[in-house]
């Protein structure tokens, strides 16, 4: 049981200018279930540390109070207990046991206590597997109830959870789900952020939306808040439930062929498969976890070379044996985590990066960079260090690196990954401008909206076998 | 490519079963004195004992084979060094190649060298193959007195390793997309590795950044004393292990120095 | 000036120390051609031996508490052992001695000073005692002025420019990116 206060809270992270929240007034009661909202810069995250306790002195200034129970955050650390939204860097033991253990010895909880709350904490989450499994052997949906139950084993009064899902497959995210209503109890304040709305409704009761700049614009129910605030907060990215995304259909029927690949295998990873993208055409690759679909779309971008089978982009043969360059110049690949493929320390270096090495005349070069600073709302980040962009904005920016070559084939891995709904809706519509204009469009994809709204052909891989 | 990290050996056998500190411990004090003598002799008679000792660690002989192989070229390396630079050339000559003269004294300095690399290295192969790491910071913890939070930092740190050999892959991949590669060129792949090192080095401090805070969120900076919920326990038999080491390192270098065959490296 | 250690200091050493593990590990499968010629030359070996030698300047240059240094160069030297686990344990050691190097170094200096004339102190003293474990522990049947002293002397110079300048040049390199936020080491860069 926790209850939390907040009273003209402000928060500014140290080396940036901006305050990441200011003015919030809250009281959230015993037991509550809270869903808190806004776009993205709002200042969720920062206002779940600072519940925590995780914001120390030193990193930043703040103003205003927050208390727990009337104790200061820092006082109240044992009350509290967060969830964050990588499962990878929450875990911190090899096996899954010990590893819900590491709060317990943490706080000095008596050795013999230790492993009979280790073992209720798992069964309050559904994990399914012995104390011994590996960590490293489970998926992103049972790594996140993993953490979850490290955190409930520590019995906190009050369960902030930041953006539990935003890492997870749909499978992952239905996982832990079902794990926070299983858990429950009408004795624990919970606090969400979540961007996939409408699944995380059934778990709150309450809705707060945190405005840009500062100040809380609306509390109440879900119903309330979204008949009074809907379009607003739809029109700034939040995925408010309920509204139906534009879909674009092909104008005209798909050119020629581009890439093909014919019974290609990876060892271990990929089986056989077969499959062509075409100019003016956009193909989604889906299928479940493991079933090899970024593999695939690696093969596809001439990145991998196949175990067995061909790769045909015609003309010139097999896309992995050209050189790096010339590849540029026919296929374009977007990686998941776009942090991957930065390699200058400034946004507009990158953009200039690929038409360069192509040996463009500075003028070209220059034009190109800012028509795809423009196109892609990335002109004031022009000087920026592409690792201090935020997550919509890296993905933009390693969309136009791609585009700066010109390539008539376009390979996106989990393009929608994570987005809010302005971004998600602007890329939607960049990509079939493209596809309209005569590229080809490749998509591996978890995301059925996605396949909905622009999916011309759809090409499901099967289970892992 | 992938990274072993996991004990490749028999967990039940008799030395393996010892206290991980034990173990290292012992490897440590096994293979250290080896280093001070350059004779043949010495290394000789710890390998033989290495080697028989093997299957009691539960660890067998190809395994143990496939960790060493690249020793081998290692003590080649050696060998070349010796007839390029050898200090101590005096005994009957037996060859000479070009302005390098082959000595039985080069030959037999280079024979103690080699068989010196792999008796000193075995042991810690040996141990590492057959500990658990979550084992060995529990036993550094809890019997070696190590401070808790660095021992478990590392732990966790090093849990990392696979997620970052996967990165390495992709970073790679990624270059190659972004219209980056090397072909032959040695200063071009020269860069193209600082390039790659670097992403990873970034990669690595932003897990690293959001990792420290999961784990303060958990507690691990509450400053209390951590209880332990894996029991790590030091015996008898483990202090036998460590002193039998001991024992043996000793005996080795007696036997050296007995023999006359004693050869220092100061 | 506060020397207890923070979680993001030890997690960040331990951090460095793990990546440049993998670096090794890349290294070897990069450049195991030249690998097999360095073996027939070793001195030319010593050329890079800085890079073996980087984490510990680095991360004194970043976390700026005592023990940085000599911590960081020793998780690294028994990661390279349980990866590589060619050389066996006595790596170890030899971290605890090359770390030691480039922790004195700092101490020297009353842990106050952190910039480019103490990362080449630390660069400097850390390649010393590296030069020194190898003089005496691996080099003694080999001629004094042929290959010894040759051995030492490129030693320390690797370490002084890779490890010293390396590890000053690669902490500017990283602030900008923001992974340094939370270090004194990266609130130079200007605000974003």
């Amino acid at each position: 049981m926790a209850e939390v206060t907040l009273r003209g809270f402000g928060w500014r992270h140290a080396g940036r200018r901006a305050w990441a929240v200011r003015g919030v007034d809250l009281r959230i009661a015993h037991g509550e279930r809270v869903l808190l909202l806004g776009p993205s810069g709002a200042g969720k995250s920062t206002l779940l540390a600072a519940l925590a306790g995780l914001l120390p002195e030193d990193s930043g200034e703040s103003e205003g109070s927050v208390e727990i129970d009337g104790l200061e955050p820092s006082k109240a650390r044992e009350r509290v207990g967060i969830v964050f939204q990588d499962p990878q860097t929450q875990l911190v033991m090899a096996r899954s046991g010990d590893d819900v253990a590491f709060g317990l010895e943490n706080r000095s909880v008596p050795a013999e206590e230790i492993w009979p709350r280790v073992i209720e904490a798992l069964e309050r989450v559904g994990f399914p597997y012995p104390l011994d499994r590996p960590t490293a052997a489970l998926s992103g949906g049972e790594q996140q109830r993993l953490a979850l139950a490290g955190i409930l084993a520590l019995r906190p009064g009050l369960l902030l959870l930041d953006e539990p899902t935003a890492n997870l497959d749909p499978a992952g995210g239905a996982l832990i789900r079902t794990a926070i209503a299983r858990s429950h109890d009408a004795d624990t304040t919970l606090v969400l952020v979540e961007h996939r709305v409408a699944e995380a409704l059934p778990l709150v009761d309450r809705v707060i939306v945190l405005e840009p700049g500062g100040g809380v614009r609306a509390d109440g129910t879900p119903s309330a808040v979204f008949a009074d605030l809907g379009d607003r907060l739809a029109e700034q990215g939040v995925w408010v439930p309920g509204r139906p995304l534009p879909t674009h259909r092909a104008v005209s029927p798909p050119a020629d062929s581009l890439v093909r690949a014919e019974a290609v295998t990876v060892r271990q990873r990929l089986p056989a498969v077969s499959v062509s993208a075409r100019a003016g055409e956009a193909l989604a690759v889906t299928g479940p976890n493991g079933a090899g679909k970024s593999t695939l779309a690696l093969l596809l971008g001439g990145l991998l070379a196949p175990t067995s089978g061909r790769i045909d982009a015609a003309p010139g043969g097999a896309p992995h044996r050209w050189r790096a360059a010339a590849l540029t110049q026919r296929i374009g690949s977007v990686f998941q985590a776009p942090e991957h493929q930065f390699v200058t320390s400034r946004v507009a270096d990158e953009l200039a990066l690929g038409p360069r090495r192509l040996g463009r005349s500075a003028a070209s070069v220059s034009a190109t960079v800012d028509e795809l600073l423009e196109r892609l709302r990335l002109t004031r980040l022009a000087g920026a260090n592409p690792y201090t962009l935020s997550g919509g904005e890296a993905r933009r920016l390693s969309v136009a690196t791609a585009l700066a070559t010109a390539p008539r084939l376009l390979v996106l891995d989990e393009p929608t990954f994570g987005q809010d709904r302005r971004t998600w809706i602007e890329l939607v519509e960049l990509l079939a401008r493209l596809r309209d204009d005569g590229h080809g469009i490749i998509a591996v994809t978890h995301d059925d909206d996605f396949v909905t709204a622009l999916a011309d052909t759809t090409f499901a891989l099967g289970p892992a076998s | 490519m992938t990274l072993a990290l996991e004990p490749v050996a028999d967990p039940a056998a008799p030395l393996a079963r010892r206290n991980p500190v034990a173990k290292l411990g012992a490897a440590l004090l096994f293979s250290l004195p080896l280093v001070a003598t350059l004779d043949p002799l010495t290394p000789a008679l710890a390998l033989t004992v290495e080697l028989a000792l093997l299957p009691l660690f539960g660890v067998r002989y190809r395994v143990l084979a496939r960790r060493v192989w690249p020793l081998a070229l290692a003590a080649a390396g050696i060998l070349v060094t010796m007839v390029l630079f050898a200090a101590d050339r005096t005994g009957p000559l037996l060859v000479t190649l070009g302005p390098f003269a082959i000595t039985t004294g080069v030959l037999v300095n280079a024979l103690g060298l080699m068989l010196r690399v792999f008796a000193v290295a075995l042991p810690g192969v040996i141990v590492f193959a057959t500990t658990d790491p979550t084992d060995l910071a529990d036993a550094l913890v809890q019997n070696a007195k190590a401070p808790a939070r660095f021992a478990l930092g590392a732990l966790a740190a090093f849990r990392l390793i696979p997620l970052l050999g996967e990165e390495w892959q992709m970073l790679t991949l990624a270059r190659r997309a972004r219209g980056i590669d090397a072909g032959r060129n040695p200063l071009a792949r020269l860069a193209l590795f600082g390039s790659t090192a670097f992403a990873l080095l970034v990669g690595a401090l932003r897990r690293g950044g959001r990792l420290a805070l999961a784990m303060d969120a958990r507690g691990f900076d509450s400053g209390l004393p951590r209880t332990h919920a894996r029991r790590q326990t030091f015996g008898r038999a483990d202090t036998a292990l460590l002193v039998g080491a001991g024992l043996l390192a000793t005996a080795f270098l007696a036997t050296s120095v007995l023999t006359g065959l004693f050869h220092p490296i100061i | 000036m506060n020397y207890r250690w923070r979680t993001i200091d030890i997690i960040i050493a331990s951090v460095i120390a793990v990546a440049f593990g993998i670096i090794f590990w890349a290294w070897n499968f990069v450049w195991s051609a030249t690998e097999a010629a360095f073996t027939f030359f070793p001195p030319a070996q010593t050329l890079l031996y800085g890079v073996w030698l980087l984490p510990a300047v680095l991360a004194g240059l970043i976390i700026r508490k005592p023990g940085a240094a000599l911590y960081t160069e020793t998780v690294a030297a028994v990661i390279s052992a349980l990866l590589g686990a060619k050389w066996g344990a006595t790596v170890i050691p030899q971290g605890l001695v090359q770390g030691l190097g480039a922790e004195l170094a700092f101490a020297m200096l009353f842990y106050r000073s952190w910039k480019l004339p103490a990362a080449l102190l630390a660069g400097l003293l850390t390649g010393l005692s590296a030069a020194l474990f190898d003089f005496f522990a691996w080099n003694s049947s080999y001629d004094l002025w042929d290959y010894r002293i040759p051995y030492a002397l490129l030693t320390i110079v690797s370490s002084t420019i890779v490890a010293g300048v390396g590890s000053w040049a690669l902490t500017r390199a990283l602030a900008p990116t923001g992974v340094l936020d939370r270090f004194a080491a990266g609130r130079d860069r200007a605000l974003v």
